[in-house]
C-alpha cells in the first residue's frame, strides 16, 4: 500500500516520514507510511512567490469549484483558515500538528491534514472539503449506514480521507482499509463501522465518480 | 384520571420502532460537515481567547505583568487568573487569559505576559509509593472475615503486583465554550455532558441570576465523563467577554493544555494476595493499592471488584497527591483500575493453581453481587468463551513456544447506572405533529435517536412523525449524561410524557369513537378501540378532536430515579476476552480479537446498543496497548501533551471485535440500561491477562507498550 496522507508542504524529498509514520515503522500503533510530496511533484512546484506578510495579505484559496478570497496571516494554516475565515467548520481543529486527520481535505486529488498546509501555500489548488461533498454523496450515507460515529466530531475528516483513498484504491480489500485510513483517528471507537462504511463506499462510488 | 395510567413497556414482541435498528437521526448533519460543534461557532464581533500556562509542576507566581499584552492591537481583554502569590499546583494550570480579534493576535499577546515564578518541589509520579512520603494518606483499612486464617490455611496463594495509569480522556473536540456576557444576561454554547445543569453551575460565580444564563449546545465532540461542570474557562472566557464589551469569547482550550489539564482517570497500583484452593475456589483477597489522581489525590477503587463477596479480605489504599492536575470522571470512575487488578490477580492465581481461568471465573461467580447476578455471569463467561473458541485456543502458560506466542485473556465488568432525573414533554398538535422536548444532550450515544423511537412507539406512530428538540437549558431538566444514566432516565421521561399525553388525546377523540378513554389504543398510525380495530380513526383525525379552546395537548413525564416503575434498572455484567499475540523480541503486542458478551436489560436500538460497546472497547484497547501519562521527574512537565506522543488506536491497531448483545426475555424485563460504561471496565484486565497468558510473564503495568512487556520479560532472564 502507499501511503495515505501528505503534509501538503514542498518538503525536502528526503522527510518523506511523519511523525506517526515513523512511529507505525517502529511498530508501535498505526502510522501512514511515507507522507510528503513526490520528488517530481516537490520538483513542478512553482517557486517561491514574493515574500508575504508577516501582516495579514489577501488570498483566494479555490475550494469546491468557487473561488473564495479573505486576508490572513501568512502563518494561518489552511484549517484556520476554513474554520475561522470562511465558517467552513466541518474539517475540525483537533491534535494541530498532523496527526489524527480530523482536519483532512483533498488539495489535488489527495488527502492532506489542512492543520500542516498554510493557507497561502493553498493558493492555486482545488481544494475539496466536506463542505463540498453534499448532502447525499455515497461516502456520507455509507458511514451512517454502518453507524460509523458516535460524538462524530473525526466524522468529516475520516470521510474526506475515506474519499481522497477511494479515488485513489477504488477496489480495497479490508486489509486496504484498515491500512490506507490509518492516518484518522476516533476517541469514541467507531473503527469497525468506518471500515464497513468504507467498503461499501467503494461499491456505491462506482458510476457516481464525483460523488 | 383517576387511576395512575399504565407507564410500563410494552412486550417485547409488539413493539414496532423500539428495539429496531433505526440509523442515528444525526448521522447524515455529522457525516456531511452540516452538524454545527459549539467549537465551530461564528458570530459577529467574537473574540478568540487562549491561555497561558504554567511550565511549573509546584511554584508561586511572583510577578506578572500583562501591560505589554493589553497594549497589543487586536486585544480586546485580559484576564490574570493566578496574580501574584498565587500557588500553582500543577504543570498546565491557567495563569492568565487573552481575548483578541484573531486567534493569531491573542498568542501572541499572550506570549508577552511576563511572569516570575518562585519554583517550589514537586512530585509528579506515583508508581513508587515509596517516593510518595508525606503527599500519601492512607485509608484506613478494611478487614472482611479472617483473612490471615485464610491464607494461612490456603492450599495456593498467588501474589502480584499489577499498576494501571494515569490516562487522558482526550475528547477530540476540547474542553470550552462559546460565552457571551452583557450586563446581568449570560448566553452560553458550552461542550458540555450537563446542559440544564451548566447555568446553575456558573451563576453563583458571575453574580448573576441562573435564570438569566441561557445554554444552548447541540452536538459535543466527546465528553467520556470530564465534561460535567462548565470549567473554569467558563467562567474566565465570561469575565473577557465582559471586559471586551459583551463580546461573544470562544475559548475552547488548545490541545497541549487540553492533554494536561482538563481530564484524566486517576490511576492504580498494588500488590494484590489471592489464596484458595486447589480447586480454584478462592478463600481470601488481600489488597494494598494505591493511586493518584492528580493534586486532590486518588479516588479508593472497589476492590475485589465484582466478585465482592470473597469471605476474607484484607484492604488497604494509600492516596496519593501529585502536582499533576485532577482527575475527572471517566467512563466507569475507578471500575477499570479494581477490574484490572481483580481480574489479574485472578488470572495469576489459576496459573499457579494449575488450572484455566476461565474455570476459576466460573467457580466463583458465587461472589458476583446480586445485581444482576451470579448466574448471569456464568452464563456471559460461558458465551464469551463460546464465541473466543476459549477451549480449543486456550493453552496454559507454560505450553508456549516460539516467538511469536498467541494468548487468550479474561476480564469482567459491573455497573450499577441506573436511570437519572429526567423530564420530558410531549406535545400534540392539532394537525397531528408531534413534539418531544427535553434539556437532555446526545453525547454520540444516540440519545436523539433513541428517545425519537421511544416517543413514536407510545404514540402507535413512525419514528419520522416526531420531532425532538434537546440540548437548550429552557427545555425540561434532563440530568447530567454520565454513570450509563441517560439512557434509562430519558427514555422513562419520554414513555411517561408520551402515555400522558396519548391519555389526553384519548380522551379528545373518545366521544367520536362511541367508547371510554381507557379502552383505545394508538397502533400504526390510528386511534382504535381496543379489540375492535373496526372503530378506528387516523391519528391526524383524532389530533383533529383537541378542542379548540385548548390548542394542543402537552404533558410532561419525569423519571422517578428512585422508583423506576420497572421501566429502568442498574446492575449490568459483562464478561470479555481478549486474543493476543506477543512478539517475545520485540515486545509488540498485537490484539488479534476482542470478544465482549454483554447483559444489556431492555435494547431500545441495538444498532446503537452495538456501536456503545465496540465503541467502549476500542478505547479499552487504546488505554491497554498505548495511553499513559508521561511526566518528567526533574521538570515536573507532562511530555506528552499531543496526539503523537499520547498515542490512541487507530483502525489497524484493534484487531477483530465480536460483540455478542445479551438480548433475552429475562434481561428485557429488567427495563432500559445504559451502556456507556459496563463495556468499558473490563478491556485492560483481558487484554493483560492475555499477554500473561501468552508469554508466562506477568507484565504488571499497563500500557502493554513493548517497553513495559520487555521490561518485564527481562525481568524473568534476569
Amino acid at each position: 500500500m502507499s501511503s495515505k496522507k501528505n503534509s501538503g508542504l514542498a518538503q525536502p524529498a528526503k522527510t518523506r516520514f511523519s511523525r506517526r509514520g515513523f512511529l507505525g515503522g517502529m511498530g508501535v500503533g498505526t502510522g501512514a507510511l511515507g507522507t510528503g510530496l513526490l520528488e517530481h511533484e516537490a520538483e513542478a512546484a512553482p517557486a517561491p512567490a514574493n515574500v508575504s506578510g508577516p501582516g495579514a495579505v489577501p488570498i483566494t484559496l479555490n475550494i469546491n469549484g468557487k473561488p473564495m478570497k479573505l486576508t490572513v496571516e501568512p502563518r494561518v494554516t489552511l484549517l484556520d483558515a476554513m474554520r475561522n475565515h470562511l465558517d467552513l467548520t466541518g474539517a475540525k481543529r483537533v491534535c494541530d500538528r498532523g496527526t489524527c486527520g480530523a482536519c483532512t481535505v483533498i488539495l489535488n486529488g489527495k488527502s492532506v491534514y489542512s492543520c500542516t498546509v498554510l493557507a497561502i501555500d493553498a493558493q492555486g489548488k482545488d481544494i475539496q472539503t466536506i463542505e463540498g461533498l453534499g448532502a447525499n454523496n455515497p461516502v456520507s450515507a455509507a458511514f451512517v449506514n454502518h453507524d460509523a460515529q458516535q460524538c462524530g466530531y473525526c466524522t468529516p475528516g475520516f470521510v474526506m480521507a475515506a474519499k481522497g483513498f477511494l479515488d485513489q484504491h477504488p477496489n480495497p480489500t479490508l486489509e486496504d482499509v484498515k491500512h490506507g485510513l490509518g492516518g484518522n483517528l476516533c476517541r469514541c471507537g467507531t473503527y469497525m463501522g468506518v471500515r464497513q462504511a468504507v467498503l461499501e463506499a467503494s461499491k456505491n462510488m462506482k458510476g457516481a465518480k464525483n460523488g | 384520571m383517576a387511576n395512575t395510567p399504565d407507564y410500563s413497556w410494552p412486550p417485547m414482541e409488539s413493539r414496532k420502532v423500539m428495539g429496531k435498528p433505526f440509523k442515528r437521526l444525526d448521522g447524515p448533519f455529522k457525516s456531511t460537515g452540516r452538524a454545527k460543534y459549539t467549537s465551530d461557532l461564528n458570530m459577529k464581533g467574537m473574540l478568540f481567547a487562549v491561555y497561558l500556562t504554567s511550565p511549573h509542576a509546584h511554584a508561586r507566581v511572583t510577578s506578572i505583568d500583562t501591560s505589554a499584552a493589553e497594549k497589543t492591537p487586536g486585544v480586546k481583554a485580559v484576564h490574570v487568573v493566578s496574580p501574584a502569590g498565587t500557588e500553582i499546583q500543577w504543570f498546565g494550570r491557567e495563569v492568565a487569559a487573552v481575548a483578541a480579534t484573531s486567534e493569531e493576535i491573542a498568542r501572541d499577546a499572550a506570549r508577552k505576559i511576563k511572569i516570575e515564578y518562585e519554583v517550589m518541589p514537586h512530585l509528579v509520579k506515583e508508581a513508587d509509593l515509596s517516593k510518595a512520603g508525606s503527599k500519601g494518606k492512607a485509608a484506613g483499612e478494611k478487614i472482611v472475615g479472617d483473612p490471615d486464617k485464610a491464607i494461612q490455611e490456603a492450599e495456593v496463594v498467588s501474589e502480584g503486583t499489577y499498576g494501571i495509569p494515569m490516562a487522558d480522556h482526550v475528547c477530540l473536540e476540547p474542553h470550552g465554550c462559546v460565552i457571551q456576557w452583557q450586563g446581568d444576561q449570560v448566553r452560553a454554547w458550552p461542550s458540555t455532558q450537563f446542559v440544564t445543569g451548566w447555568a446553575g453551575s456558573i451563576a453563583p460565580n458571575l453574580k448573576v441570576p441562573a435564570a438569566n444564563v441561557k445554554v444552548d449546545m447541540q452536538y459535543i465532540g466527546g465528553g467520556f465523563g470530564s465534561k460535567f461542570s462548565p470549567g473554569a474557562w467558563a467562567e474566565v472566557g465570561a469575565n473577557l467577554s465582559q471586559k471586551a464589551g459583551g463580546a461573544p469569547v470562544k475559548i475552547f482550550l488548545d490541545r497541549a493544555t487540553e492533554m494536561a489539564i482538563a481530564g484524566h482517570r486517576p490511576s492504580d497500583y498494588g500488590k494484590i494476595k489471592v489464596a484458595g484452593k486447589k480447586d480454584g475456589t478462592i478463600t481470601a483477597f488481600q489488597a494494598d493499592s494505591w493511586g493518584s489522581g492528580g493534586f486532590p489525590g486518588g479516588p479508593q477503587p472497589p476492590l475485589p471488584y465484582c466478585y465482592a463477596n470473597i469471605p476474607n479480605q484484607r484492604i488497604n489504599f494509600v492516596s496519593i497527591v501529585t502536582n499533576q492536575a485532577g482527575s475527572q470522571a471517566w467512563r466507569a470512575p475507578n471500575n477499570q483500575q479494581a477490574s484490572y487488578l481483580t481480574c489479574s490477580a485472578f488470572e495469576d492465581f489459576a496459573a499457579k493453581a494449575g488450572l484455566d481461568p476461565l474455570d476459576v471465573f466460573l467457580k466463583n461467580a458465587d461472589y458476583a453481587p446480586a445485581r444482576p447476578g451470579p448466574d448471569h455471569y456464568r452464563w456471559q463467561l460461558q458465551k464469551a468463551a463460546e464465541l473466543a473458541e476459549w477451549k480449543k485456543l486456550w493453552k496454559p502458560r507454560d505450553q508456549k513456544t516460539g516467538t511469536v506466542r498467541r494468548g487468550l485473556g479474561l476480564g469482567i465488568n459491573l455497573w450499577q447506572g441506573g436511570g437519572h432525573t429526567c423530564q420530558a414533554r410531549t406535545t400534540i398538535n392539532t394537525d397531528g405533529s408531534v413534539l418531544l422536548e427535553m434539556g437532555t444532550q446526545d453525547l454520540g450515544t444516540g440519545t436523539r435517536t433513541m428517545m425519537t423511537q421511544v416517543a413514536a412507539e407510545t404514540l402507535g406512530l413512525q419514528i419520522n412523525q416526531v420531532k425532538l428538540a434537546i440540548g437548550d437549558n429552557s427545555l425540561p431538566p434532563g440530568g447530567a449524561s454520565g454513570g450509563s444514566t441517560t439512557v434509562g432516565g430519558a427514555s422513562s421521561a419520554t414513555r411517561k410524557s408520551a402515555v400522558n399525553a396519548l391519555a389526553k388525546l384519548f380522551e379528545a377523540c373518545a366521544p367520536a369513537l362511541g367508547a371510554q378513554p381507557e379502552e383505545l389504543e394508538a397502533v400504526d398510525g390510528h386511534i382504535r378501540v381496543k379489540g375492535n380495530p373496526n372503530k378506528s380513526m387516523t391519528w391526524v383525525a383524532a389530533c383533529k378532536k383537541i378542542p379548540p379552546g385548548e390548542g394542543k395537548i402537552s404533558e410532561m413525564g419525569a423519571n422517578d430515579q428512585r422508583n423506576p416503575g420497572g421501566l429502568n434498572s442498574a446492575g449490568a455484567g459483562g464478561a470479555q476476552i481478549a486474543d493476543v499475540t506477543v512478539d517475545m523480541e520485540t515486545g509488540l503486542v498485537k490484539i488479534n480479537r476482542f470478544v465482549a458478551v454483554q447483559d444489556c436489560g431492555l435494547i431500545i436500538n441495538p444498532r446503537l446498543a452495538e456501536s456503545q460497546i465496540y465503541g467502549a472497547i476500542i478505547m479499552g484497547i487504546s488505554t491497554a496497548l498505548y495511553e499513559e501519562r508521561i511526566f518528567d521527574e526533574q521538570t515536573g512537565r507532562m511530555l506528552n501533551t499531543d496526539m503523537e506522543f499520547y498515542k490512541l488506536a487507530g483502525i489497524k491497531d484493534i484487531g477483530d471485535i465480536q460483540v455478542h448483545l445479551d438480548i433475552r426475555p429475562e434481561n428485557d424485563k429488567r427495563g432500559v440500561i445504559g451502556l456507556g460504561e459496563p463495556p468499558a471496565v473490563g478491556i485492560c484486565a483481558a487484554v493483560g491477562n492475555a499477554v500473561a497468558n501468552a508469554t508466562g510473564v506477568r507484565v504488571p503495568n499497563m500500557p502493554m507498550t513493548p517497553m513495559n512487556v520487555l521490561n518485564a520479560l527481562e525481568g524473568r532472564n534476569a
